[in-house]
């Protein structure tokens, strides 16, 4: 079992400086650009980048200064459930939250069709 | 009838060094890191909160003798009960199987010497009872009357109860909860002896990780919802206030999603407890070994996606309560092979009714109806009629009560002899979890016929034609609280008089029935190597060893 | 062969409910990620939250987010990273087995990156909002358009980035506990996992601001006419 457990840890492995200098200097360039971009004009485009933009330092700071690149499947399992369970609790309230003025037509199954067109 | 306890004049003449007598004086137990003895410290925090909450329970039931109350002021009934489901839920329920049970065993079962973070397990009992003194000092200082589910607007803005501390007791309560979990978590994946393979674990360790996956997904969500409201009424903000733009039921969004899976926090925990005693008293293997282990995942899973179920007369959309009213359906599908594997065990199995197996009995009947009239409540149409009303309270009490404290009882004394290293008189227990049964049905099941009826849940009157059906259930009451006396009286004594247990009274298998009772502080001399499956005990027609 | 034997006597930092030094540094990692989940949650909540209301009510939440300005966020973002940078350095340092003072310096300065973000945020910010009148609950004269939401949206201004703070709060604390622990030697590459748990921390609360920013500050855009 120490065998196993000494594969899977990732503390062994040392990041170079450069890989952690390269991630801090693209941290700093994407800050700027999402700066950058809120002053054009994108209409509803904006938040799509500004969060797409979010998402990628997200994931620059995970992989590489959290050395999650280089860590045990567990992990990466442990961190996409505690995503995927926020996106339960937001997905959920807002099929609420977004439906509440639709229209109930009730003629049999009618339900159904009707939410059926809404999203097709 | 068979021979499920051993021989006692086989058994040591005294208990050895063990855990409990390794070191004396206060310090060394408010000071300790051993699982065990923490554990010990749970158990009295937590039969403590169990009959602060009883006797607002028992109030509650005489008050309802009479049609007008016999006893408080509508503002004072609001008082008992929303001080009853609280302490209940949140100090009592929550913490009883893991904290306890789960801290001694845990580390037993998978053949470790101690969970991964002892002092943070110490420190998860020292925040559970900070959290328990701000809600006791909330309580004697009168309590709040907002029901525990502490809705806005009237928790935020109307209600002059002591909400803030009440919240604060809860949220500090809930993190003590995370911490547990997460030690469990931890503990399992990291710290299994040599050869436990995952699908040699007993189910009660499946049990407690899939309930530990709850404590760190969901916990935290009533915390923030909490700590949300603190604000809003200490502020006067309105984040619920639909003057400001705020919707009250976001706040329902947010206690329901920690709520609803805290149900299965409650069931889960007792769910393992019954597969160990159904195996041990009907010296069988479990039939289906990994439904039973997956199915506790899947309510774990499964939980988190039905709370709506809770919001279907608020105002919520239809369109989302259908969906809710859907997947609601689905997660009683686990539950159900639960109890079909359980009864599958117990055909042809060498039957003994000691105490335990009496509580595991009695679970296995009552959760089944508990079960099957959540299906009632599930369906949107029929809870639009039910909802609000005592058929609910029947409902979750015979869940709570009927299952999750006859298991929490269950496994107390089953696992008896190993904490103590003594025997209780099964007599007396025998006759308490007979009170408790009979006790239980007469105060619960005339609720269902109550909330059939349509008498409202939560108020301090109601009209005179429900009278008889409310004094029967206050009559089963007391039964119930006699019943919850007897086995403090007779544990207490064994613990100084009973007869020594020695390692195994039950002839049962798994790790923790290997070492001494008490067990060594350090728990095993050598860390064992597990070769066997999990509840190998002999196939029933083949020789017995 | 088990790393314990090796050692002969318990290693450095090593607890006896464990086997070997990797199971313990395993045990670690893993309790922390499992602890950084529920922060995801518990942070999540107030998401969740300000998801909906800014569905809900999204010209309130862009006149709010103008009120807000861009760039001290920018700025504090940008420290936020810096102190990562610093912290990630500082666990390398000791994992290379570096001097103790060249790791102690990564730590304080990571720990004036992190006291600087509050200053910025504390001094300028709030202070300043607060002399505004934009603070629902304790000094509230805003009476331009969208009022009701407006209210909301600082709500959620207040609270998110308060939280926040509180967690860059506890943040230093641990550093300075880090610091006094390097100072006495307790680390080396064969143990240096409190400071490498304590990083994970640290860039996870990096992490939640680094989408408080955008979600805040820059909400419809800051371009004319928006």
């Amino acid at each position: 079992m120490s065998e196993h457990s000494q594969q899977a840890s990732n503390s062994e492995h040392v990041v170079p400086v450069s890989t952690y200098v390269a991630v801090f200097v693209a941290l700093i360039a994407l800050t700027a650009l999402t700066t950058g971009v809120a002053y054009i004009d994108l209409g509803k485009w904006n938040t799509v980048v500004a969060l797409l933009i979010a998402v990628i330092k997200m994931l620059l700071v995970v992989l590489f200064f959290m050395h999650v690149k280089y860590a045990a499947g567990l992990t990466r399992i442990a961190i996409l459930a505690g995503f995927f369970w926020l996106a339960i609790m937001i997905c959920l309230t807002l099929s609420d939250e977004l439906t509440r003025g639709w229209e109930i037509v009730s003629r049999g199954w009618g339900v159904i069709v009707p939410l059926a067109v809404r999203f097709f | 009838m068979s021979t499920a306890i051993a021989d006692l004049h086989e058994t040591p003449a005294d208990l050895g060094v063990n855990y409990l007598n390794a070191s004396y004086g206060i310090r060394s137990w408010l000071l300790t890191k051993d699982h065990k003895r923490i554990g010990l410290l749970y158990l009295a925090t937590i039969t403590l909160m169990f009959f602060v909450g009883g006797t607002a329970a028992v109030l509650m039931r005489l008050h309802l003798i009479e049609p007008q109350g016999a006893l408080f002021e509508p503002e004072t009934y609001n008082k008992m009960f929303s001080t009853h489901g609280i302490i209940m839920v949140f100090f009592f329920l929550v913490h009883s199987i893991p904290a306890t049970l789960g801290n001694f065993l845990i580390p037993l079962m998978i053949g470790a010497r101690d969970v991964a973070f002892p002092k943070l397990n110490l420190m998860s009992w020292y925040i559970f009872i900070t959290g328990c003194a701000f809600a006791l000092y909330a309580t004697l200082s009168g309590g709040v009357d907002t029901g525990w589910t502490f809705y806005p607007p009237y928790s935020s803005s109307f209600s002059h109860t002591h909400v803030v501390a009440v919240a604060l007791g809860v949220f500090i309560a809930g993190f003590s909860s995370i911490l547990t979990g997460l030690n469990f978590i931890v503990t399992i994946h990291k710290m299994r002896a040599p050869g436990m393979t995952w699908f040699r674990l007993p189910l009660f360790i499946w049990a407690l990780y899939a309930t530990s996956l709850i404590f760190v997904l969901g916990t935290p969500v009533i915390a923030i919802t909490l700590f949300l409201l603190g604000l809003e009424r200490i502020l006067h903000v309105g984040i619920f206030d639909p003057a400001v733009g705020g919707d009250p039921l976001l706040f329902q969004h947010l206690f329901w999603f920690y709520s609803h899976p805290a149900v299965y926090i409650m069931i889960l925990p007792g769910m393992g407890v019954i597969s160990e005693l159904i195996t041990a008293f009907s010296r069988k293997k479990i039939f289906g070994y990994s439904f039973v282990a997956f199915s506790s995942l899947s309510i774990a899973v499964i939980s988190f996606v039905v709370w709506g179920h809770h919001m279907f007369v608020t105002g919520q959309s239809i369109y989302a309560g259908l969906v809710f009213s859907v997947l609601s359906f689905l997660v009683a599908i686990p539950s159900a092979i639960k109890v079909f594997n359980w009864t599958a065990t117990l055909y042809k199995g060498s039957i003994s009714y000691q105490a335990p197996m009496l509580y595991a009995l009695g679970f296995i009947g009552l959760f089944t109806i508990g079960g099957l009239t959540g299906l009632f409540l599930a369906s949107l149409a029929t809870d639009v009629h039910l909802n609000g009303t005592y058929f609910i309270v029947a409902h979750f009490h015979y869940i709570m009560v009927g299952g999750a404290v006859m298991a929490y009882l269950g496994g107390i004394h089953f696992w008896w002899p190993k904490i103590t290293g003594r025997l209780y008189p099964d007599y007396w227990a025998r006759v308490a979890a007979a009170l408790i049964f009979i006790g239980f049905n007469l105060t619960f099941f005339p609720q269902f016929v109550l909330g059939y009826l349509g008498m409202p849940r939560r108020y301090a009157v109601y009209p005179a034609e429900f009278q008889v059906l409310n004094v029967m259930s206050s009559a089963g009451a007391s039964i119930l609280g006699i019943g919850y006396v007897i086995p403090l009286i007779y544990l207490t004594w064994s613990m100084r008089y009973g007869p020594v247990a020695g390692p195994n009274p039950w002839r049962a298998k798994g790790l923790e029935w290997t070492i001494p009772s008490p067990p060594p502080t350090e728990n095993f001399e050598e860390i064992p190597i597990v070769t066997e499956e999990a509840y190998d005990y002999p196939s029933p027609g083949v020789a017995r060893v | 062969m088990s790393e314990l034997a090796a050692h002969g006597a318990h290693p450095p930092g090593f607890a006896h409910q464990f086997e070997t030094v990797s199971q313990q540094r395993d045990a670690a990692t893993l309790g922390m990620w499992v602890f950084l989940v529920t922060e995801i949650l518990f942070f999540g909540g107030m998401f969740m939250s300000y998801t909906v209301y800014r569905a809900l009510h999204l010209q309130a939440f862009i006149t709010g987010s103008h009120l807000l300005e861009v760039q001290f966020g920018a700025t504090n973002t940008a420290v936020l990273i810096v102190s990562s940078l610093t912290m990630a350095m500082g666990i390398r340092s000791a994992q290379t087995g570096k001097s103790k003072n060249q790791t102690i310096l990564w730590l304080i300065l990571t720990m004036l990156l992190g006291a600087t973000f509050l200053f910025l945020k504390f001094r300028f910010e709030w202070y300043h909002d607060y002399v505004e009148g934009i603070v629902p609950g304790v000094s509230w004269h805003y009476h331009g358009s969208y009022a009701p939401g407006v209210q909301l949206f600082m709500c959620f201004y207040f609270f998110m980035t308060g939280l926040h703070a509180l967690h860059m709060v506890v943040g230093i604390g641990i550093l300075t506990v880090l610091i006094v622990l390097t100072a006495r030697n307790k680390f080396s590459p064969q143990y240096y996992a409190p400071l490498e748990i304590s990083g994970l921390y640290w860039h996870f609360v990096d992490i939640v601001w680094i989408f408080l920013f955008p979600l805040l500050y820059l909400i419809g855009g800051r371009y004319p006419g928006s």
